[in-house]
């Protein structure tokens, strides 16, 4: 009965052959390791964030003068509100860890390198539009961080030489980040949300036209070095949920605000600015980045907000920087090197971003402002280095396996 | 046989384009591509104008503060516009500071006498000119004046920037004294 159903649905539409040609037996590499679960991860992230902010949605008011008690309304009001909230918030957090495991797992084994470049530029466009959608997100309970971030932010637009101080009048639709901001950042962020959703289906168009890669970084024979997608692999993204979960629950119902700030649950007040203000620690490290180009005078600020996108930006640009013939780090140890210093310079560029601009260490004898101007050397650093060591051949790859 | 060969005279090889013709085409593909870009720019204006500021929030041009009972070396806080306006009554030492500041190399020159129509009553926008944070109170800063807290501006007891990030001056909003003990800030529109 049900087989002739589908041989009737897949007369009209082949949905069968799809299953098995893009999900069951997709062919996938046999030696992926656990790097490989954030992608999957990553998804079942986006899908929660779909649901609980649809929920959350409905009880929110995009008002600034009801948002913040609204959200406490959710939070101690609304059957099992404070749950929805607090798996919102710190799903927010998983999101950005999961994305950024991905983004390296990725820089490590050479995925964006021919023929994944496209894979990869739809990957930071998802990541672009993810920092908007956190970064609007974080004004809707209208605390003193949600509005003094917000006012930073789009300030920074005022950088832009003639049109900017207009450009951000337009964005406040206002004086001053306020009633009318709110609204169009909620309808904003309950769009776009959807908008990654679609880029995401994209990104996998592009993934399965040029399958994944592997941890050796080489291109494999189809028939030789792969296994159907199910149920190889979906058991290992399925049993990564299960470790995925335990931690983000724990923090949902042990520890909900180890990433909220206690002066968001300061209502906003347009006439006073909290004596620090921290971003959400995912964007601490470009925080500090834009933050550490304080020494050009006048041109500081546009200079600071130009070092700060690009620091996203060469991303883009990575897969033709990169020159070496082997793909995965793994065999290639100078630029295995260079990408632990530059992780750890991410987590040191955090840390600067965490504490306040003119914060001293050694009893004055090390500002983190050169601190954060290192980092970012180093940061933008790493892009050229790698770049140096493959095009003139520095770096001598060790023996790649022709196949698994 | 003859009737296949009919219609190869008929259906088949385009003629050759007369240049004539192929010019013709090519102007009428744009010509309506820049009318319907005009079309798309005009529908998408309405669009982008409904994010700049409503008739409502351009109505709140003005503020009237009674500063009669403002005294020497005291600050008041007021909103105009949603946005933070400092008004300070300088004591004389605050005023010798900020002379003294004319002198010095300022990132955004300015004389303090430009700055304060009274010596007495310095009025700021009390958004940091780096990216917006409102500045803590006078005396706060290395130069007897305003510290802002997010990146670390100083700015001088005539709200001019000395030191930090921030490209220019604190702003002096349109102020006036309506009476000696009445100031407006702003100008009325429309
Ligand atoms: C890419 C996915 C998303 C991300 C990264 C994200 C991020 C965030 C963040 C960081 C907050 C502030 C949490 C807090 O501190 O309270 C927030 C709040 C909110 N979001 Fe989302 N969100 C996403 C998707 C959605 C969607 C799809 C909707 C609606 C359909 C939504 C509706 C809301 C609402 C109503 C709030 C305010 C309530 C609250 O503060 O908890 N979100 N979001
Ligand atoms: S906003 Fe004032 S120093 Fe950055």
């Amino acid at each position: 009965m049900s087989k002739s159903i589908m041989d009737w649905v897949d007369a009209r539409l082949p949905v069968t052959a799809l299953i098995k040609s893009q999900a069951t037996e997709y062919p996938t590499p046999k030696n992926l390791n656990y790097w490989w679960v954030f992608g999957s991860l990553a998804l079942f992230c986006l899908i929660v964030m779909l649901l609980t902010g649809l929920f959350l949605a409905m009880h929110y008011k995009a008002d600034a003068n009801q948002a913040f008690d609204v959200v406490e309304h959710i939070m101690r009001d609304v059957n099992y509100g404070w749950l929805l909230r607090y798996m919102h918030a710190n799903g927010a957090t998983f999101f950005f860890i999961t994305v950024y495991v991905h983004i390296l797992r990725g820089m490590y084994y050479g995925s964006y390198r021919a023929p994944r470049e496209i894979l990869w530029w739809f990957g930071i466009i998802i990541f672009f539009l993810l920092m908007a959608t956190a970064f609007m997100g974080y004004v809707l309970p209208w605390g003193q961080m949600s509005y003094w971030g917000a006012a930073v932010i789009t300030n920074l637009m005022s950088a832009i030489p003639v049109v900017g101080e207009e450009l951000v009048i337009w964005i406040w639709g206002g004086f001053a980040v306020g009633d009318p901001t709110l609204n169009r950042f909620f309808a904003l962020h309950f769009l776009l949300p959807f908008v990654i959703f679609g880029v995401v289906i994209i990104h996998l168009w592009a993934l399965h036209a040029v399958h994944s890669n592997n941890p050796d970084g080489i291109d494999l024979d189809e028939h030789k070095d792969t296994i159907p997608f199910h149920p190889y692999i979906t058991i290992k993204d399925l049993f990564a949920m299960g470790v995925f979960l335990l931690v983000y629950c724990a923090f949902v119902f042990f520890i909900p605000n180890f990433f909220l700030e206690p002066d968001n649950y300061i209502p906003a007040n347009p006439m006073q600015t909290p004596a620090h203000i921290v971003p959400e620690w995912y964007f601490l490290p470009f925080y500090a980045i834009l933050r550490s180009i304080d020494f050009l005078g006048s041109f500081s600020k546009l200079a600071g907000v130009i070092a700060m996108i690009a620091a996203i930006a060469i991303l883009f640009i990575l897969p033709f920087l990169d020159r070496s013939p082997v793909r995965s780090f793994r065999y290639r140890p100078l630029s295995r090197q260079l990408f632990w210093i530059f992780v750890i310079d991410c987590f040191l560029l955090g840390w600067v971003g965490y504490n306040p601009a003119d914060a001293t260490r050694f009893n004055g004898a090390l500002p983190l402002i050169v601190v954060g101007r290192t980092c970012t050397a180093i940061y933008f650093g790493y892009f050229i280095l790698l770049w140096i060591i493959t095009a003139f051949d520095i770096e001598k790859p060790q023996p790649v396996p022709k196949s698994l | 046989m003859s009737a296949s060969a009919h219609s190869t005279a008929h259906s088949h090889s385009p003629v050759p384009e007369q240049p004539e013709e192929e010019s013709r085409r090519d102007f009428l593909i744009l010509a309506t591509g820049a009318v319907s870009a005009v079309g798309v720019a005009g529908a998408a204006w309405p669009f982008i104008r409904s994010w700049s500021p409503s008739a409502d929030v351009l109505s709140q041009a003005t503020t009237e503060v009674d500063i009669s009972a403002l005294g020497k070396g005291q600050m008041i806080t007021v909103p105009w516009q949603g946005k933070p306006v400092f008004i300070l009554h300088r004591t004389d030492e605050q005023i010798a500071s900020a002379k003294k500041g004319d002198a010095e190399k300022l990132p955004d020159p300015a004389k303090d006498a430009e700055r304060a129509q009274k010596p007495e009553y310095l009025v700021l926008l009390a958004i940091c000119t780096h990216l917006g944070c409102v500045p803590q109170p006078i005396g706060t800063g290395n130069f007897g004046g305003f510290l802002c807290p997010c990146h670390g501006s100083h700015y001088d007891t005539s709200g001019r920037i000395r030191q930090g990030p921030a490209p220019k001056n604190l702003e002096v909003p349109f102020y006036a004294f309506k009476d000696d003990k009445t100031l407006v800030i702003g100008k009325s529109v429309g």
